[in-house]
This record gives structure tokens, sequence and C-alpha cells, in this order.
């Protein structure tokens, strides 16, 4: 038991299982199926939060755009549903069958040339996986080479959305501008919509999810992931220790966009439909609150952030529709004055220290009190608890 | 079509091209001063301007129903107010907030986009949800023909000479008063200036203040050429930053450019495309161009 505990504080496991936990049992078991796929599409946001914490917390620099990578992995995945949605059969009253129905509206009677790979599902898993990665190559690459940062990157990753958007809208015929592409129902002839599929859709981002917590913790674990946090806070002690300090951050770049890429694939399969209005500014910038409020630095800490901005988001437009503006603002101000690190460094930085403090109280007391399960968890065995900087220790929520 | 239709159309095309110039100039300007001169990135720029909007709108319907005989005259006025509005209104939100986020300018741009969220749901409450446009003056409408088949309107002209003023306004603050010297030396070296008896953090406020009162001012003229609703605001918020981005930040004279670069090319490929393929031509220019040239058109040589 104590070497399975000394494994999670040296891994930082601990709060992923907890997490898992959550996602897997307690939330299929207490929530509707309605809930639980609001809580599907919520953790596609997670994915981008998480690249995120990779790009903006371990990286540091911050990306505007990160709607344009969710929504090039989103069409990709809506376009191949399209096309299965639309053969020959049920679009036979169009003038031109076979194709999408806003190409037909629009005039357009064959199918764009740049659309046929959509119609195979390897090369469209392979396209989603890899275009929005190959284009924040190009970006990152072109930008970080010549020491394009901070400011500047985020303005300009923002215009990037905001392109992206005017394109999608303006070129109705291949797009299905401002509806986006709706109607998607079956995928390799699976329903999507029933019951069960949503079921298994909302455990496959929470498998795939996982996934990628463990792969960034490996990362951040790594000599990668401690070069990245080097760089952040010395650029140029980096740069002259021989480290080419612009290809590790295209390296986080891509990563945050192939994160977001599957996040957004994973949210058109679970919402059934993708539009520009998931992929442009305002969009982007919420996915950059998900990650702040949860904790920049925190791979599961982004991912409370990303269910709780939402839930409250839900909640407070049902419940509140004229409050919920104010409570965002106030909670956006609050987060950036009070705690820079998010849910997860009050956490580590607040909640655990007093904690400690109490539990060691009462150790030193003569009559042993039992141990609450959540003592074992949060108790950090011989660390002082201010002595580890916050960048490491709040990975650890 | 002959030669004369031919010189109205470029005429014409030409002073879109113009006018389009002056939107951006005016949208740049407060920005430049926020962004450019201090740092901090405002978000909540687009709903300062759309301050300015709906102060002039209220101020025509109290006009309207309580003196109706000064219609007009009320305009310039209004926009006074509507400087004075946005400028109290910046002055308590640097106190509020801004000033404990100057070394954290990527904060700023949470806590400000924060900050927007709520300005919205404020106008949202207060003027409802629908778009709403003042009743102008009579010297405002209408169009100007100095020629047959030439058709010049007269909101863009004044939109054209407001900005102009508001420039030269901006340079001779910047350039000539005691209050820009104070603004550059902070910019330039923060501490030195304080060393030297400047209190920076009394600058700070009133270059905040003012750039956000600049964009009231900005928001103010736009009443003449479209509506305001509670999220105008966040339709001009990009352009800005752009504009100024690309102008190079701490540089008046690159954001005077640039809005005029942007503006052409918009306007011109806008003559041979569609909007929306023009505006992604015009950006996606931008973009290259500052990948290759970050700094801007101009970069600034302070030294951060």
């Amino acid at each position: 038991m104590t070497a399975f505990k000394h494994w999670l504080d040296r891994t930082g496991m601990g709060s992923v299982l907890l997490l898992a936990l959550l996602l897997i049992v307690v939330f299929p078991l207490c929530l509707d199926l309605f809930r639980l796929n609001l809580v599907g599409k919520y953790l596609c946001y997670a994915f981008v939060a998480l690249g995120l914490v990779m790009l903006w917390g371990y990286g540091g620099v911050l990306s505007l755009g990160q709607g344009v990578f969710f929504g090039l992995g989103g069409y990709g995945m809506a376009m191949f549903l399209k096309l299965e949605a639309s053969d020959p059969v049920t679009t036979k009253i169009q003038s031109t069958p076979g194709i999408p129905d806003f190409m037909d509206w629009n005039q357009l009677t064959a199918l764009p040339i740049w659309w046929e790979p959509f119609r195979s599902f390897p090369l469209t898993l392979l396209l989603v996986l890899t275009v929005p990665t190959l284009i924040a190559f190009i970006i990152g690459y072109a930008m970080f080479k010549r020491r394009v940062g901070g400011v500047y990157f985020a303005i300009i990753t923002q215009a990037i959305a905001l392109i992206l958007t005017v394109l999608i809208i303006g070129q109705q015929g291949y797009t299905g501008g401002v509806n986006g592409m709706t109607d998607l129902k079956t995928l390799l002839g699976w329903d999507t919509r029933t019951n069960s599929a949503k079921y298994i859709l909302y455990f496959v981002s929470v498998g795939l999810l996982l996934g990628s917590i463990v792969l960034c913790t490996w990362i951040q674990k790594s000599k990668l992931g401690t070069l990245l946090l080097a760089m952040r806070d010395k650029e140029d002690r980096v740069r002259f220790s021989g480290y080419d300090v612009s290809m590790f951050r295209v390296f986080a770049f891509c990563l945050a966009a192939l994160l977001s890429a599957v996040g957004g694939a994973m949210f058109t399969l679970q919402v059934g439909f993708m539009s520009p209005s998931l992929v442009g500014i305002v969009p982007s910038i919420e996915m950059v609150i998900f990650a702040a409020v949860g904790g920049r630095m925190s791979l599961v800490g982004a991912v409370y952030g990303a269910l709780l901005v939402n839930f409250g988001k839900t909640y407070f437009s049902e419940s509140f529709p004229d409050l919920w503006l104010f409570l965002m603002a106030a909670m956006f101000i609050g987060v950036v004055l009070g705690f820079p690190e998010g849910l997860a460094g009050l956490y580590t930085n607040k909640v655990k220290p007093w904690w400690q403090a109490r539990m060691a109280a009462r150790r030193a007391a003569p009559a042993t009190p039992p141990i609450t399960p959540a003592a074992k968890r949060t108790e950090a065995p011989d660390t002082e608890p201010g002595a580890l900087p916050p960048g490491i220790s709040s990975q650890q929520t | 079509m002959t030669f004369s239709d031919m010189m109205n159309i470029g005429l014409m095309q030409g002073f879109a091209g113009l006018s389009l110039f002056s939107v951006l100039l005016l949208m740049g300007l407060g920005l430049a001063i926020i962004f450019g001169q201090m740092g901090v990135i405002n978000m909540a720029h687009g709903e300062f301007m759309t301050i300015g909007a709906y102060t002039i709108f209220a101020i025509s319907h109290l006009t309207e129903s309580f003196a109706p005989n000064l219609m007009g005259a009320y305009f310039p006025f209004a926009i006074a107010v509507a400087f004075v509005v946005a400028f109290v209104v910046g002055w308590g939100v640097e106190w509020a907030f801004i000033r404990h986020l100057y070394k954290r300018p990527l904060d700023t741009l949470l806590a400000t986009w924060g900050l927007s969220l709520g300005m919205q749901q404020i106008f949202r409450s207060t003027f409802g949800p629908k778009e709403v446009s003042p009743t102008l003056p009579d010297w405002l409408m209408g169009s100007w023909a100095p020629a047959e088949g030439l058709d010049i309107p007269l909101n863009g002209l004044f939109v054209m000479a407001l900005s102009v003023f508001v420039t030269c306004g901006v340079l001779i603050a910047l350039y000539k008063s005691r209050w820009g010297l104070r603004v550059r030396a902070t910019v330039a070296n923060r501490t030195m200036a304080n060393a030297t008896g400047i209190n920076t953090k009394r600058t700070d406020r009133l270059t905040f203040a003012i750039g956000c009162g600049i964009a009231g001012v900005a928001g103010a003229a736009f009443t003449t050429i479209g509506s305001t609703g509670p999220t105008s605001g966040s339709l001009y918020i990009v352009d800005a930053f752009l504009v100024v981005t690309f102008g190079g930040a701490a540089s008046l004279l690159g954001t005077v450019v640039s809005a005029f670069g942007i503006a052409q090319t918009q306007s011109v490929t806008e003559f041979f495309m569609s909007g929306s393929n023009a505006k992604v031509l015009t950006l996606s220019a931008i973009v290259v161009i500052l990948m290759l040239r970050p700094q801007g058109l101009f970069a600034s040589k302070v030294r951060r």
C-alpha cells in the first residue's frame, strides 16, 4: 500500500485516478443520459484545455486560436459523416443526388475534389489528426523561429481564428456556411444517436482524455517537460545552453493542436453537428478560460476547469439568463486577480498546506485519530508544504 | 461606360477606402495608446467604443424628448460626453484591476475579456438586446454631390474629419505635452522614469483612461455609420488589434500607415471579389507579413 502511495506521489497519478473514478463511475451512475452527453461535450473542450496547459502553462506561449484546430478536427469528422449521410438514396430529391444538401442548395453540381478523401474513414482519421498538426507546425515554425512570442503570438493566432471563421461562413457551398454541417447521424452505418451509442462515445472520449493526460504527464516528467518549463522561465539561458528553443515551442504548439483536433472530432461525433460558431474568437478565448480557471499548470485541473465553467454556463444560463454573464465576468477577473494558478493552484497552495498542517498537528497529539480517505490521498509523506516550487507541485492536484 | 463614369467609380471606391481607413484608425488609436504604449491587452476596447455609441444614443434620446429644437447642435457636445464617460469608466477599471496586472500582460487579456462580458450584459440590461441608433442631426444626413453621378455620403466625411482631428490631438498630446513626455518616459524605462520623479502609477491610470476615452469617441463616431447593439464591440476588437500590431505596437505613425494600408487593400480587393473573400485575403496578407516582420511595419526602438 505504501509503495502504491509513493508511486502515486512520484508520478502525480493520484489525481488522474480520482478524475478517472469520477468520469468512469460517478458520472455515468449519477447523471441521466442527457446530462452525461453534456459532460461528454464538455470533455471535448477539456482536450483543448489540456493542450493549452502544455502550450501556455508549460510552454509560456498563449494561443488564442485553439478553436481553429478544434474546428479543423471537428470539420474533418463532420465532412466524413456528412458524406455518409448524403448517399444517393436519401438525397434523391436533390438536383444532384449524392452530394451534401448544402452543396445542392448552393448550386454545386459535383463534389469538390478536396472532399474526396473524406469518403474513406481511415483517411479521414488520418487527415483529422495530421492537417491541424501540420498547420500548427507551419504557423509555429514561422513564428517561433523568428522569436515571435507572448502577446504578438496571441494576436496573430486570434487573427487566424477570425480568418477561418470568415472563410467558413463565406464559402457556403463548400462548408455549409453559418449553419455548419448538421444532420450527422451515422458513423460507418452505426447510428450515433441511440442511447447505447451515446454511452459508448462518452466512454471513448473519457478513455482518450485520460490517455492524453497520461501522455502529457509523461511529457512533463521527461526531459522535454523540464526544458519547456526552463524555457518559459529563462528562455535565454536555455538558448545559450545550446538548445533550439523554437523547435520545443513548435512541438508544444503541434501537441496542443493535435489534442484540440481530437477534441473537435469527438465533439462532432457526440453532438452531431459542427458550425463556425464553435471555431471563432469567442470560443477560442473561452477555451483559454477553461485552462485558466482550472489551473494553467495542472492537466487534471484543466479538465475540472472545462467541466466547471461549462456546467456553470449551462446552469446559470438556464436559471438566471440575465446574471450568468456577470457571474462569468466575476469569475474571470477573480481568477486572474486572486489565484492565477486557478483552482489547482488554490488547492496546492492553500488547501493542501492547510490540511497537512492540520494532519501534522493531529499526529503530534498522543491519541491518533482515524485517517480519513481524503487524508490518505492528500498527504505527501516527506515534503515541506511550501518547499516545492509552484510549477512542480501544482501538477498533483 | 464613359471616362467620367470610370472616374466617378474610382473616386467613390477611393472614398470608400478612405472612410474604412478613418474607421480603422479611430478604432486603433485608443488601443495604440493602451496596448502600444502600455502593453495592456485590452479586450474590452470594443466595449469602450460601445459605451461611446450608447452615450450618443442616450443623449440624442434625451435631447429629442426635452429640447427638440437643439437637435441640430447636440452632436458635438454628445461626442465630448462620450469621451468623458468612457474616460471615467476606464479610470475606474484601471484602479479596480488593471494596475495589479501590469507585469502579466497575458492576464490582462483574460481579465479584460471577463470585463467585456460583464459590460455587454450591462448594455443588454440597460438598453435592451436590440440594436439601436440615435437620431442624427440633419446636417449629417444625405450626401454631397460635387459632380454628376458622384455621391459622397456626409457621415463618411464627418468620420473622416473626426479621425483626422483625434489623430492630430493624440499626436500633439503624446509628443508635445507634459503627459505625453511622462507616458513616453514610462514606456521607455519605467524604473528610470520613477527615479526621475514621474509618478508612473498616475501616468498609467491617466493613459489608460485617455485610451478608453478615445475609444468612446470612436464608438460615438460609428453611430453615424451603423447601429449599436450590446455585442457590437466584439466585432471591432480583432481589427483594432491587427491595425495596432501591424503598424508596430509603440508607433502611432505605424498605426496610421497600417490602417491606411489595410483599408485600401480591403476596398481594392472588395472591388474584384466578394466581401468575405476580400476580408480573408486582407487578413491573411497581414498575418503573413506579421510572421515575416513580427514587430510590425514600424518597429519600436524601445528596450523591453
